[in-house]
This record gives structure tokens, C-alpha cells and sequence, in this order.
């Protein structure tokens, strides 16, 4: 059982080591030795190779409209499904029977292989929008499950007392519901939108949608661009870490706003 | 109004905490319940508070009454600041500067604004009672409401729920006989049932 929580920076992220600048460095460095026995970039890009092909692309429209046009798609497909996952997570803490009515889906969500549902998709949906889709059915059962988890472990002592108190419903929900759940899902949210960053650049892999970042992956793949895939790979990674910043701010400025009320 | 107890009998599982227990606790004043540790005071209080199903008997009196309690903890939200735990459980009228007063009147000056699990276990006795005496209320149960508690301090917070009262109805448990001595106040007795 959880006692009351509300958002704290120290909550929101789980026990791990810190990244430390020495350790990037001695990476590189690695990296940048293999790249330099191996010889051939086309084979290993060195890391000065992929850092100057990035820097060649950040200057070009092609590359922010490609950014654009996935963090769109991607972004869009991760909110609908954490949307829909907290939404069921709710009806299902409420109802058993929606809980009951979404297991066998939650499992198949969670069981399929991301192609499996790329492939399958590809025939009913059109390929610019597939990674909205596969984002969605990504995000959908991890949200769901992690949401659940969070509001089951609710005090119920805490919920005894609201209930003699007379607490208003909204009241109650706000405070002994959404608060202290908000630490774990900004922390499920931060995981989420990295695997529907994966997933969805996997669907754009797969369905090479004109002028989304999974083309420009597939082309540098099929000619041997090796600094640019790296380049678009370090892009990607970047861009899927800044959305977990940004969904974790956004998250504690709603704790804040909420804790105001 | 009394709150009457009638041939009140409570099991979980196999042993029985409450048997054929009657009582009538008058209205408009306080009343103690005292008995040792395990004997059925806080079940007691949990039936009367609607919290808890009878085996067979009857509780009258406080069904439809609003009813404010301390429970045996404290039962805070832990990371909101004291006036937000008053506040988000008190009576429509309870204002900020209420809150204060209330706060001063338990010892707890300048504390309103701080986040509840910064305060030592005796300041946050003091905020659920707080927390209690802010609520719209009718019948007042109190479950060893002066834990952690010593002293003048004690004395005090007795003072302070004796003053809030006025005229309303109060069960308060208590294992102690300095308690019971200070209120005053019949006492019902409760010993501890065998098997």
C-alpha cells in the first residue's frame, strides 16, 4: 500500500547511475579507435564523421521537415495511447468488467512483435500513418498496466477517510488518486514515448513513408551511408529524450497546478 | 441525540472482538471508552462510524449524523501543506484565517504552510485532530486523539476539543485513566473477550 505522494523531481526518476561526462568520453573514444582500425566508414562511421554529418543535415529544410513530419506522427500516436491507457486504466479500477473486457486485448497488445503489427497494418492503413498507429498500440498496454498498477496501490486508508470526511469526489480523485500517481506515470510516460519513438521509427522502416525520418534511415542504409544512419540514429535518440524532458515538466507543472487547486 | 449501542456483536473470523454489547452514549457531550489494547474500542468506534458491518445488534443515532473523526493514525495526506489538509476535508465556512486559529489554539503556529511530513509525529497528531475540529460535524470520534501527546500539550488539545464542541456529541477512546479523569465523562468499560 502507497501512502499519499505528490511530485517530487527525486520520485519521478527511478534508482540508476548517473551518466558521467568521463564515461561518454571513454565511449567515444572506443568508438572512435574501432572506426579508426576498421578504416572504411562505410563499414563504422567514427563519431567526428557522424558529428559532421549531422551538423551537415541540421542545415538543411529536408532534415527539420523529416523531424517534423515523425515527431508529428509519433507524438500524436503516444498521446492517444496514454490517453486511452489512463482512461482505461480508470474505467477498469472502477469496473471489473472493463478490466475483464480489456485483458485479452492488453495481452495481445503486449505479446505481438512491433513488425508483426507493421506488416499486418500496412494493408489497411495508409503508410504516412502507420506510426501513429503502431506509437498507439506501443504505448496503449504500457500506460494501461502501469496506470493501473499505480491507482490499485491508492491508500485505502486514505480513501476511508475521504469517504467519513465526505471528501468531494473531485477532491478525491485529484488528491488521493491523480497526485500521488503522477511520480510513477511520469516516469511510465518517460519510457513510453522512448518506445514509441522505437516503434514508430521501426513502422517508418518498414512502410518508408516520402519524407519521414524512417525513409531517410532506409535510404542511408540501402547506400551505404553509414555516417548518416548514425547521424539520423543519434537524431532520433535526441529527439526521444527530449520528449521525455519535456512530458516529465509538463507532467510536474500539472502536479503543481493541481496541488494549487 | 444519544448514540445507543444494542446487543452489538463483532467477529473477524473465528474471534470475536465485540459480544452483546449495549450502551447509551449521551448526546451533546463526551464519552469515553476505555479498555485494554485489543479489546474492541477502535472496531467499536469503526462501527459506529458506518466503517465497519455489524455481526447482529443494532447502533442507533448516529446513521444519519455528519461525523468527523481522529483516527488510531493519523491518516494525513503526507506531502500537502497542513492548511491544505485542513481545508480539503473542513466545513464550507472553514476559512484560511480559521485554520490559523484553529492551528494556534493546538500549539501549532506557523506550521500552515508546511508540508505535513516535515512535522514530527506529535505535530501531526495535532493536524488530524486539527483536521477533525475544521470538519462539519455532529458526532465527534475520537480514537486516542492525544497519542505522542505529553504534558501541558496534552492538557491543552483536551481543552481545545472540549471548547470546540459546544454542545455536540463526542466518543472518545482512550486506554488511559488520567484522560477519562480530566474529561470528566461517563466511561464505558470494555474488557477483553476470551476465545
Amino acid at each position: 500500500m502507497r501512502s499519499s505522494t505528490t511530485f517530487r523531481k527525486t520520485d519521478a526518476q527511478s534508482p540508476r547511475v548517473a551518466v558521467r561526462p568521463w564515461a561518454i568520453a571513454f565511449w567515444l573514444l572506443l568508438w572512435q579507435i574501432a572506426a579508426m582500425a576498421v578504416g572504411r566508414d562505410f563499414l563504422l562511421a567514427s563519431p567526428v564523421t557522424v558529428l559532421l554529418r549531422l551538423w551537415a543535415l541540421l542545415r538543411t529544410a529536408a532534415f527539420w521537415s523529416a523531424v517534423l513530419y515523425s515527431t508529428a506522427r509519433i507524438l500524436l500516436g503516444f498521446l492517444l495511447g496514454a490517453l486511452a491507457g489512463g482512461i482505461c486504466a480508470g474505467l477498469s479500477l472502477k469496473w471489473r468488467r472493463v478490466r475483464e473486457l480489456i485483458a485479452p486485448l492488453h495481452a495481445v497488445l503486449r505479446s505481438i512483435p512491433v513488425a508483426s503489427f507493421v506488416i499486418v497494418a500496412l494493408i489497411w492503413v495508409p503508410s504516412r500513418n502507420l506510426s501513429v498507429l503502431i506509437s498507439f498500440l506501443i504505448v496503449f498496454p504500457l500506460i494501461y498496466a502501469g496506470t493501473l498498477g499505480e491507482l490499485e496501490r491508492t491508500d485505502a486508508k486514505l480513501l476511508e477517510m475521504a469517504r467519513l470526511f465526505r471528501m468531494k469526489p473531485l477532491r478525491r480523485l485529484i488528491y488521493l488518486y491523480l497526485l500521488p500517481a503522477l511520480p510513477a506515470f511520469a516516469n511510465l510516460c518517460a519510457t513510453a514515448v522512448g518506445m514509441a519513438w522505437k516503434s514508430g521509427v521501426a513502422a517508418e522502416l518498414i512502410s518508408i513513408p516520402a519524407g519521414s525520418i524512417g525513409e531517410r534511415l532506409y535510404k542511408a542504409k540501402v547506400y551505404l551511408m553509414t555516417g548518416e544512419l548514425f547521424a539520423w540514429t543519434l537524431t532520433i535518440v535526441l529527439l526521444s529524450a527530449l520528449c521525455a524532458r519535456l512530458l516529465r515538466f509538463a507532467l510536474r507543472r500539472i502536479a503543481a497546478r493541481l496541488e494549487r487547486m | 441525540m444519544d448514540v445507543i449501542l444494542r446487543e452489538v456483536c463483532k467477529s473477524f473470523g473465528a474471534r470475536r472482538v465485540l459480544d452483546r454489547l449495549s450502551w447509551s452514549f449521551p448526546g451533546g457531550q463526551i464519552s469515553c471508552v476505555q479498555g485494554p489494547s485489543g479489546c474492541g474500542k477502535t472496531t467499536l468506534l469503526r462501527l459506529i462510524a458506518g466503517l465497519e458491518s455489524l455481526d447482529s445488534g443494532e447502533i442507533l443515532g448516529s446513521r444519519d449524523k455528519k461525523i468527523s473523526a481522529v483516527f488510531q493514525e493519523n491518516r494525513l495526506l503526507e506531502n500537502l501543506t497542513v492548511e491544505k489538509n485542513l481545508l480539503l476535508t473542513a466545513r464550507p465556512s472553514f476559512t484560511r484565517t480559521d485554520a490559523r486559529a484553529l492551528l494556534d489554539g493546538l500549539g501549532l503556529s506557523d506550521t500552515a504552510q508546511r508540508r505535513v511530513h516535515e512535522l514530527s509525529g506529535g505535530m501531526r497528531r495535532r493536524v488530524a485532530v486539527a483536521r477533525a475540529l475544521a470538519a462539519d460535524y455532529e458526532l465527534l470520534l475520537l480514537d486516542e486523539p492525544l497519542t505522542g501527546l505529553d504534558g501541558e500539550l496534552r492538557l491543552r488539545v483536551l481543552r481545545r476539543i472540549q471548547a470546540d464542541l459546544n454542545g455536540r456529541t463526542a466518543i472518545w477512546i482512550t486506554h488511559d485513566a488520567d484522560t477519562t479523569n480530566l474529561l470528566g465523562t461517563p466511561v464505558l468499560r470494555i474488557d477483553l473477550l476470551r476465545g
